[in-house]
């Protein structure tokens, strides 16, 4: 196992409030890592510092070997780090297969030409066309993305950023506003995911993440009070305690 | 194919209209119909950076009026025989007018947009439409080039050592450039550059997210538009044989969006239709009233209020309530 994303004594400080603390945490390559916490813990903050919308006060992010604390977001997207948005975020203009063909287009590059046909980019459509294949939403290939359901967005989301074919994928709650029948197609949509893409999954769904992390790190009050596995989270008190409140059971 | 079809029926009647108009006792729709073309080009180009690429630009009257002052400063020099800054010299060749045109509105737009563009919004509109009053300023206050007045460009340009002080024969100038920067524009909007532009007009934050760094292909819309706009600049000068400040103002800018707002933002026929109706409403108001911009004013307010998406848009409807 190596360490393919970390943050080293990460800090981030607004006017007064420190939301992320001296947050130091790897990811190891091929892992699910979770990151859970209640709500005002710092996780969106975290996330949006190793995406490069936030700039950190202090520390280091280092991302395959580099360090990337002052990378622009772009920069970032083409050494392999990829994102979703925690609300939607897609052209919504664009029907399914051409929000994915943009994400895959992208990636190929050779985007400033003016006189190509993008219908005749077949490298593109093909691989847009193969990546709706092994999906549920290939069957609503050719609609509009204004006129599908939240839980269809969240999966076109994740189909978005796996065609720009990222090393590490940060996923921004995931399973927010899903139902439980869509919450567990997404959990197996992940699950297949296991191995071959590198995830940050910050969620608030305390089962799924307990379903697919083989770490989980816990985030209180911009600091990691701990990292381990599903069960040494479920049995530490400390996590209770501080995430859990007094309730009894896991919710 | 009914599309390509369309255009075809649409160019072959325009193409008939010089030999049909006197007889149907219409000698002057022609030039009517040049200007209509030439405002097309013009709009269409503003509707690439505005409709396409989501960049409220108020001062497209910039990149008009530089490409109908380059052919007005070109002629000036070639009709005194003195070099332009003493060693460029004046010409009245269309084949060396029209690029030198689209050559410097696009370095102006680049100049303008790489400024402009760091902004967004309102500042966007703010700071295009200040580029565009600087123009003016600076061309009014210019005597050597007839300052307010204007130059006149008295023997036109020449083609092929054909003159386009003939009226047919500059129609068919302008046809045949209109028809070709459609087909340019056509092939720009469905390329490569085209569908990313039409992604970051939709969602800058997603487009940046998967890679894109949306600031070079704004500007790169904004060029290419400006560029579309010198064009028109300068047909407007060769047809008109005359350079107007008029055509740096910021009112042409308004009208120039209000032909796209009239015909559709963001649509390939919408600037063309716009145009059409801009350009024709004022003519036949003109002659009804000397108040025709008030009738214009309720016009525009019924369209952007009662319509969605303008012409093209009611034209969509009926077509899908036909069907």
């Amino acid at each position: 196992m190596t360490t393919i994303l970390e943050t080293q004594q990460l800090v981030k400080r607004f006017a007064g409030l420190t939301a992320t603390d001296k947050v130091s945490f790897s990811l190891q390559e091929g892992h699910i890592h979770a990151l859970i916490g209640p709500n005002g813990a710092g996780k969106s903050t975290l996330i949006h510092q190793l995406c490069g919308n936030l700039l950190p006060t202090e520390g280091r992010i280092i991302f395959a070997g580099q360090d990337i604390t002052r990378l622009a977001p772009a920069a970032r997207v083409k050494l392999g780090l990829g994102r979703t948005f925690q609300v939607t975020s897609l052209l919504g203009e664009f029907t399914v297969r051409q929000n994915i063909a943009a994400a895959v287009q992208v990636r190929l590059g050779r985007n400033l030409r003016i006189l190509d046909r993008m219908t005749a980019r077949h490298d593109v459509w093909e691989e847009a066309d193969e990546l709706l294949g092994r999906s549920p939403l290939g069957k609503r290939a050719d609609i509009v993305v204004d006129d599908l359901s939240h839980g269809e967005r969240k999966q076109l989301e994740l189909l978005v950023s796996l065609a720009g074919r990222p090393k590490v994928l940060l996923l921004d709650e995931p399973m927010a506003g899903l139902g439980h029948a869509e919450s567990q197609d997404m959990i197996d949509v992940l699950r297949d995911l296991r191995g071959k893409v590198t995830i940050l999954l910050v969620e608030h769904d305390v089962d799924a993440v307990f379903a697919l992390a083989d770490r989980i790190s816990v985030l209180v009050y911009g600091r990691i009070i701990m990292t381990g596995n599903a069960e040494e989270i479920a049995a530490s008190a400390d996590v209770r305690e501080a995430y859990l409140g007094n309730e009894d059971e896991l919710c | 194919m009914r599309r390509i079809f369309l255009s075809f029926i649409v160019v072959a009647c325009l193409a008939a209209l010089p030999f049909v108009a006197p007889a149907i006792g219409q000698p002057a729709l022609p030039s009517l119909v040049a200007r209509v073309m030439i405002y097309a080009i013009a709009a269409a180009s503003l509707n690439l950076a505005l409709g396409a690429g989501g960049m409220v630009s108020f001062g497209h009257a910039a990149f008009f009026g530089i490409g109908n002052y380059v052919v007005g400063i070109l002629y000036y020099h070639h009709a005194e025989g003195v070099p332009l800054f003493g060693f460029i010299p004046g010409t009245d060749q269309l084949l060396i007018t029209l690029p030198v045109a689209i050559l410097v509105s696009g370095l102006l737009a680049l100049v303008i947009g790489a400024l402009a563009l760091r902004t967004g919004g309102v500042q966007f509109i703010m700071i295009t439409l200040a580029f565009a009053q600087m123009l003016f300023a600076f061309f009014v206050s210019l005597k050597t080039y007839g300052g307010d007045d204007g130059i006149i460009v008295r023997n036109a340009n020449t083609l092929f050592g054909i003159g386009l002080r003939d009226k047919t024969a500059v129609y068919f100038v302008i046809l045949a450039v209109a028809v070709l920067y459609f087909l340019w524009l056509n092939r720009v909007l469905g390329s490569s550059f085209g569908t990313m532009l039409a992604g970051i007009r939709q969602n800058e934050k997603r487009m940046m997210s998967l890679g894109i760094e949306p600031f070079r292909y704004k500007l790169y819309a904004f060029v290419l538009s400006g560029m579309g706009a010198g064009l028109a600049g300068a047909l407007m000068a060769v047809f008109m044989r005359f350079v107007s400040p008029d055509t740096l103002a910021w009112t042409k800018s308004g009208e120039l969006m209000i032909m796209i707002i009239l015909g559709g933002v963001g649509t390939f026929v919408g600037p063309i239709l716009g145009a059409a109706a801009f350009t024709l409403l004022q003519t036949y108001l003109a002659g009804w009233t000397e108040h025709w911009q008030l009738v214009l004013g309720i016009l525009l307010l019924v369209v952007v209020l009662g319509t969605k998406g303008g012409i093209q848009g009611l034209l969509a409807r009926f077509r899908g309530s036909a069907a």
